[in-house]
């Protein structure tokens, strides 16, 4: 009891921040619960709805592709992972444990490619993403990858990758070549399920990252069947213009997944122990 | 231990991910600048070289005064808040207390939200009828416009891209606090320091480097805010919210003028590629050892 009293202020400051964090959800949510009879702008507001209703939901998801729009989300940022796990640990490994010409010239490159924000080379990703025919307009296919491969690896990633591979002991692999094991078989079944740690930390945030994306889906994509939730969600605005309720119970819907995901996997993220998985 | 791989297995793992970023980034890269050189103004498929005429055009565009200085501000407000609240936090945070693991939830939420449905809840609180108009007049002010007036909507979008960013700096920090011996504390402790003396003595010279770390991360995401401004006020109103990106975003696809938009984007590379050379050789010499 006297430990609670001496750390009051700092509960004060705490419970303040976290009002402050999540009162822009709370008072989004309490609008979407707000049947047509209550004004939505009454003055002084009130955070619970006197006339509560969930027709604000059912009316958005009966009116907006929810399903497709989490299908695509799921389906870029799945393939986006995928892709980050493979190539990031595939170049972090030689990286970390051979010798070769030209390592250090590579090195660099990839380091280089941290300073490079994608916002200032997105113009020409674009006319190299057409050129391609990686677009929704030639199938939804094309349009899929089109959104994965600009994000498919990070120096982010393959940075953090080849620092998993270097924490491992050279017995490791001396006792596999022992073992009559090659190059390909060290990598898969040697290598791989020490580094699962940084290989989870890298798929989490590298779902967040893809899951959020914005700019890249909003220049790219032409049809509405392949909106992620985020061009979908803000499609709201132009699709119920003032209608409030809907935006704010859409947007709510389209939050739950990821809030889902957070949960579950919230260790990851406030443990403390994600030092490397700073990204620039 | 001997070479226990072939002399092209390296390059064999290597090749995936270079191919990716041969054309996704350095290709890209290069073709930026030789884009900035092309006028695209009469079709994007037949493209003229124009030499330094974009330039001269961006020089003399008063816009481009005008978004460079909303970026600087961008920058001066936003990266101050975000290195100093969320350290303050931390070391709140950095203790064992009741609750701990439910304030870094509550205080995390809004970096996993989506920035769009993040843009749109604020969008809602800003409302000329909204809540914050409410209180604003309950305190006997006048009402704020805050996304239509110019003089506020630049800072209403800030405010977005700090309340968003407060959780992510915060872990950072804390992560970097685990690394701070707890006998330094107990030293000052018994010399009788208080909490602020305590932190200025031990806590920030200690993560000095994580707190360089978080001002340069901060900076240059500040050069790449785009979604708020989109989401809320496509950069207006009279251009007073409009930052690089969301310029980029607007000449290009919207304008169709390639050429200038490119010349806008060497400009933005030009200043993160600044930035972020002072991070690496200043603050991060020893993260990319080979």
């Amino acid at each position: 009891m006297k430990k609670l009293f001496k750390n009051l202020p700092i509960h004060i400051i705490l419970i303040i921040t976290s009002i402050l964090s999540i009162f822009p959800f709370i008072w989004l949510i309490s609008t979407s619960l707000k049947g047509n009879s209550e004004n939505i702008f009454a003055y002084p507001p009130t955070i619970i709805p006197t006339d509560f209703t969930l027709a604000n939901y059912t009316g958005v998801w009966d009116k907006v592709n929810f399903i497709g729009y989490f299908v695509n989300s799921m389906i870029v940022a799945g393939g986006t992972v995928l892709l980050n796990l493979i190539l990031s640990s595939m170049a972090g490994y030689p990286l970390a444990r051979m010798e070769f010409k030209g390592k250090k010239i590579t090195f660099f490159a990839i380091l280089a490619t941290i300073m490079i924000p994608f916002q200032a080379i997105m113009l020409p990703v674009y006319l190299i993403t057409l050129k391609l025919h990686l677009v929704d307009s030639v199938n939804n296919f094309a349009g899929y990858v089109g959104l994965i491969m600009p994000f498919a690896v990070s120096a982010f990633g393959i940075f953090l990758m080849r620092q998993a591979f270097l924490g491992i002991p050279k017995e490791m692999e001396e006792a596999a070549i022992v073992d009559g094991c090659n190059v390909f078989q060290i990598f898969t079944k040697v290598l791989l399920p020490m580094v699962k740690p940084s290989l989870a930390v890298l798929a989490i945030f590298t779902f967040i990252g893809s899951w959020g994306e914005f700019l890249w889906p909003s220049i790219v994509l032409t049809k509405d069947a392949m909106y992620t939730l985020p061009v979908g969600v803000n499609n709201l605005q132009g699709m119920f213009s003032s209608n409030w309720r809907f935006i704010a119970a859409g947007s709510i819907l389209s939050t739950i997944p990821i809030i889902i995901f957070f949960l579950c996997m919230q260790k990851y993220f406030i443990s403390g122990e994600n030092e490397g998985a700073v990204k620039g | 231990m001997f070479k226990y791989y072939g002399k092209y297995a390296p390059y064999l793992f290597l090749m995936p991910a270079l191919i990716v970023l041969v054309i996704f980034f350095f290709i890209p890269f290069f073709q930026t600048f030789a884009l900035s050189f092309m006028d695209y103004s009469n079709s994007i498929y037949h493209a003229q070289f124009a030499g330094f005429e974009n330039y001269t055009k961006l020089f003399h565009s008063p816009i481009f005064y005008k978004v460079l200085l909303n970026t600087f501000i961008y920058l001066i407000v936003a990266v101050p808040i975000l290195a100093i609240v969320p350290l303050f936090l931390a070391v709140l945070l950095n203790r064992q207390i009741r609750g701990v693991t439910l304030y870094k939830i509550l205080i995390y939420l809004p970096v996993i939200v989506s920035i769009v449905v993040a843009a749109i809840a604020f969008k809602w609180l800003y409302a000329d009828e909204g809540i914050l108009n409410f209180i604003v007049t309950t305190l006997g002010l006048s009402k704020i416009g805050w996304l239509t007036d110019p003089n506020w909507a630049l800072y209403s979008v800030i405010i977005v891209t700090i309340w968003k960013g407060i959780g992510y700096y915060m872990m950072i920090y804390l992560a970097a606090l685990m690394s701070v011996p707890k006998e330094l504390y107990e030293a000052c402790e018994i010399d009788g320091a208080g909490f602020f003396r305590k932190h200025l003595t031990v806590t920030i010279p200690h993560i000095m480097p994580t707190i360089a770390l978080v001002t340069t991360i901060s900076a240059i995401s500040a050069m790449k805010v785009f979604a708020e401004i989109y989401v809320m006020t496509k950069g207006g109103p009279l251009n007073s919210s409009k930052t690089i990106v969301y310029y980029i975003y607007e000449r290009a696809f919207e304008n169709l003028d390639l050429g200038f938009a490119s010349a806008m984007a060497v400009v933005l590379l030009v200043i993160v590629l600044a930035l972020s050379l002072v991070n690496i050789l200043f603050f991060e010499k020893n993260r990319y050892q080979i």
